[in-house]
């Protein structure tokens, strides 16, 4: 086997390794949301080709306001769904389009777009 | 508004009276309003409204938010804000020449939407309604229908910039692909592969593929940039790694073609970049049109609200935004007119077509003190009636609320799915890179080229979307299918258990049957006639309140007799009533009645057995202690039951009634109905009992009634399905809600539900055949065998035309028709 068959061997298996670990393996960190006077913790997610933060911790049993503002046209991320909770929202670019939760159970909820392609957490403790 | 006391009045009179040019002011405490007669020349609105306010009260305002077209710069600002104020209503205009709109409060039935638009129109400019009117009496009333036309714009723009996009790359990508294969068209030696021209043409080609990568192609990169922020990925991901490593290998070619060890690898692969491109963005702006069509169903509901209300206020018929109508309100309709929130006929009658509503497509008749529902359409007398329900109370807003959590919801198999496209993007990437290093290490020379080839075919092909938008869409276009012929599916869960239904429980009295007993037969014996036993019985059960009482009274209502007092009302339990008439003693009872007083029945007691057998409930009637006949009583089956059962038969289901009554009376109605098998004499507490035996018989059964004494039923049964009446349609222990008291409707609901699933069905074979055969091809599993290898253009193609399939698969749902 010629040496350049060897390094295209071992540099094809080290990235495979890294895809896997960036994309499923590698922890996630959360942001944590404060809540403000009034006690309601809420948190603004940038729309465009994902959520940021894709990932919030909140508090259970105190309201939750979500803004979305997304920020491009692709219609991917036309709609946000909340499955878990039986919401959803349709998201007019560039506007701010508040979403309002209050989870009493702690847990994960996941959400995400119309078509399953980007995907966000809610973290309530 | 704030008033609580009648000392407060003179306050807010005399500070409106120190104003120039009152004439009168008065304040009416209970209302709530002041009656004010001015000058328009010398005092203006905004004054009068500014003194109340410095006496310390406020003043009931609607806010108007409209768009604006055609400002330049800040003097019109000025110039629009002070033509509004001159209106008189307007209490205050600001206008934001940023977004290009104004914020105009207006006191309603003084100033209106059209006085203050023809005024803007008259300074020189255009409007258009953004978010419409908002009351600050009515919170929360947004109708939703702005909205969706934005967003429909926003589509609308989306798909133009797509097509610009992609008739861009298209355009380009012509002249691209004639020159990438000289071999093929036979193109002169100065075109071929090594010559100099060949050589500025790639470099032409390496200029324009920037353009195709970073404008048509931007948002595959914006795309995979964020994900990648997010340490996820998608098909953007997918499609901007594979067109870069076929960029970068092609620049390298076509630049520094020394670095390669043999010339035969110095080719280069623009054409890839622009086809796949092309396509790709092609797709998304196909997907986005059909896309549209697959929400029509919610935008149909939002269209349906009523935008203005003719409503009477201190004697005046004034125009209003639906959103200002407050509970209670009187509102005029005319023929012809939507009816704008839900409420009851106070004055007139008229009928109504509720189909948007209901599915029902005969218009239904309204008489006072009858029901109206919001949005369905008055077509032939005028009315009035008083609002009940306003805002997102309404029926119709209530039904899109429950479609679109529906909408929202996931079905089961909607898991599986989940799990697989969190592992998909990343395996593909995995299995691309997998296939790189088995074509360089193993494949046939040219390696180098065989590799990335594959690689990029394989990154290209794979299609996410696909397997993504399966269930959504099509639990989309179903939920808004039921919706439109008033099915209202209250999760992708329900839709889906509701295809697995083999056994149907149906509950007799309000399900099957019309739940009030109506008067069926008259019998008569020793010479009385119809008329003196139906006159005399209904006589005698005026004044009760039994059901069975008022079918009575309301059969001799309906053949125009006229009733009498009874005099000596003795009523005995279990047994029956004794009254008198004219002089005349009247028993009115069960069999047990009449052997009490001893009366000679005849021939009347076998007549009386049959009419129980037929599942009626007989009442003899005695006048002087003579037998004069049999009234009959019975509870109607619904026109449409016998029909809908025979169907829910063929649909391959048990069909079973459970009801209170005796069994004689249930297999009656059973007969009547072609029901089978008869669950008799249960309480009500015990139906779900009933329904969880039927679970142990290993069914998966559905229950359907009325929704309020079944409640505990329908909870228990698989599906749960609750029969409306009118405007109460959520209802919360059910899976699914009728909206119109038909047993049609539950036919239709698993006829959809199954039309449904079997279209969520063939998206997801669909999409996994299509990945699970297309990735393997790309890699070129096929090619020891059969030398069976893809091009990334075809792969291109494949991927666009597979998610567009998925989304017009789901469309067809769209066309479903209830067999009946």
């Amino acid at each position: 086997m010629a040496i350049d068959q060897i390094i295209v061997i071992i540099v094809g298996l080290g990235l495979s390794v890294l895809v896997a670990w960036f994309f499923w393996f590698s922890e996630k960190k959360g942001v944590k949301i404060q809540s403000s006077d009034s006690g309601i913790q809420e948190a603004v997610i940038k729309v465009k080709g994902g959520y940021t933060p894709d990932v919030l911790i909140f508090e259970a049993g105190k309201p939750i306001k979500l803004n979305f503002i997304r920020e491009e046209t692709a219609a991917c991320s036309e709609e946000v769904i909340f499955s878990d909770l039986g919401k959803k929202a349709t998201l007019t670019p560039f506007k701010t389009i508040p979403l309002e939760l209050k989870i009493d159970k702690p847990g994960e909820y996941n959400f995400q777009c119309g078509m399953g392609m980007l995907h966000g957490k809610l973290i309530i403790e | 508004m704030g008033i609580h006391c009648s000392s407060c009045i003179p306050t807010i009179e005399s500070e409106i009276k120190k104003l120039p040019g009152i004439n009168f002011a008065s304040i009416n405490i209970a209302t709530e309003k002041a009656h004010i007669e001015f000058s328009n020349s010398e005092v203006k609105t905004g004054d009068i409204i500014t003194a109340i306010k410095k006496a310390g009260y406020q003043t009931g305002h609607a806010t108007m938010n409209l768009g604006i077209v055609g400002m330049h710069d800040a003097s019109n600002i000025s110039q629009i804000e002070d033509g509004l104020k001159k209106i008189s209503g307007v209490l205050s205009a600001s206008v934001d020449i940023a977004t290009g709109s104004a914020i105009i409060k207006y006191i309603p039935g003084l100033a209106d939407i059209n006085k203050i638009k023809n005024e803007i129109k008259k300074l020189g400019y255009d409007t258009f309604d953004t978010s419409g009117v908002k009351s600050d009496k009515v919170e929360d009333s947004k109708t939703g229908n702005e909205e969706i036309d934005e967003n429909q714009a926003a589509r609308e723009r989306e798909y133009k910039t797509l097509m610009k996009k992609f008739i861009f790359a298209a355009v380009l990508a012509l002249p691209v692909i004639f020159f990438s294969y000289p071999t093929v068209w036979n193109l002169p030696d100065q075109f071929q592969m090594g010559s100099p021209v060949l050589r500025y043409i790639w470099i032409a080609m390496s200029i324009l593929s920037l353009p195709v990568m970073f404008w048509s192609g931007s948002q595959f990169y914006t795309g995979a940039w964020a994900g990648l922020k997010n340490r996820s990925a998608n098909m953007n991901t997918l499609v901007a790694t594979g067109i870069s490593a076929a960029w970068l290998y092609s620049f390298v070619a076509t630049y520094f073609p020394s670095v390669f060890p043999s010339a035969e690898l110095a080719d280069q692969f623009f054409d890839v970049i622009f086809v796949v491109v092309a396509l790709v963005i092609l797709g998304m702006a196909l997907e986005i049109r059909a896309k549209g069509k697959s929400s029509e169903a919610i935008k149909k509901l939002m269209g349906l609200q009523a935008k203005t209300a003719r409503v009477l206020r201190d004697g005046n018929e004034i125009d209003l935004p639906v959103e200002e109508v407050v509970l209670d309100d009187i509102i005029i309709v005319r023929p012809g007119e939507k009816i704008p929130v839900d409420g009851m006929i106070v004055d007139g009658s008229s009928s109504i077509d509720e189909s948007m509503i209901t599915g029902e497509a005969i218009p239904v008749e309204k008489n006072v003190d009858d029901e109206v529902i919001g949005s369905t359409i008055n077509k032939t007398g005028s009315f009035r009636f008083k609002a009940t329900k306003v805002g997102k109370d309404t029926t119709l807003s209530q039904i899109i609320k429950l479609v679109e959590q529906a909408q929202s919801s996931k079905a089961p198999i909607q898991k599986i799915v989940d799990k697989v496209s969190g592992y998909f993007v990343p395996g593909v990437i995995i299995i691309a890179i997998l296939t790189f290093v088995v074509w360089y290490v193993f494949g046939p020379s040219p390696t180098l080229v065989y590799a990335l080839i594959t690689f990029v075919t394989v990154l290209v092909i794979a299609c996410p979307c696909a397997l993504g938008i399966a269930t959504p869409i099509s639990l989309m276009v179903g939920v808004g299918k039921g919706a439109e012929n008033g099915i209202l599916i209250r999760s992708g869960d329900a839709l889906e258990t509701a295809q697995k239904l083999n056994t149907i429980v149906l509950d007799k009295t309000g399900t099957i049957t019309e739940g009030k007993p109506s008067l069926t037969d008259v019998i008569t014996a020793n010479g009385f006639t119809e008329n003196d036993v139906l006159l005399f019985s209904a006589s005698v059960e005026k004044s009760s309140e039994h059901p069975l009482a008022e079918a009575i009274v309301n059969g001799a209502k309906y053949r125009s007799i006229e009733l009498k007092d009874a005099q000596d009302f003795n009523a005995v339990p279990g047994y029956g009533v004794d009254a008198d008439i004219d002089g005349r003693n009247i028993l009115l009872g069960n069999i047990k009645m009449m052997e009490k007083f001893q009366i000679d029945l005849g021939p009347l007691e076998k007549e009386s057995a049959q009419l129980a057998d037929k599942g009626k409930t007989p009442m003899f009637v005695a006048i002087d202690n003579k037998a004069a006949g049999i009234i009959a009583v019975a509870d109607i089956v619904k026109e449409d039951s016998v029909e809908a059962i025979i169907q829910l038969k063929k649909l391959g289901l048990e069909v079973v009634m459970i009801t209170g009554d005796n069994t004689r009376t249930a297999n009656a109605i059973a007969k009547q109905v072609g029901v089978d098998r008869v669950l008799a004499e249960v309480l009500p507490e015990d139906k779900a009992l009933n329904v969880r035996r039927l679970q142990n018989e290993g069914k998966i059964v559905a229950m359907v009634g009325d929704g309020i004494n079944d409640a505990p039923a329908l909870a228990q049964a698989d599906i749960g399905l609750a029969i409306g009446t009118g405007t109460d349609v959520a209802i919360e222990a059910s899976d699914i809600t009728l909206i119109k008291g038909s047993l049609k409707g539950v036919v239709l609901a698993v006829q959809l539900s199954r039309a449904t699933m079997k279209n969520i069905k063939q998206n997801l074979v669909g999409a996994f055949f299509y990945n699970g055969l297309g990735l393997p091809i790309a890699a070129g599993v096929f090619y020891p065998f059969f030398g069976l290898l893809l091009s990334p253009l075809l792969a291109g193609a494949a991927m666009a035309f597979s998610y567009v399939t998925v989304v017009t698969n789901a469309n067809r749902l769209r066309n479903f028709k209830p067999k009946y």
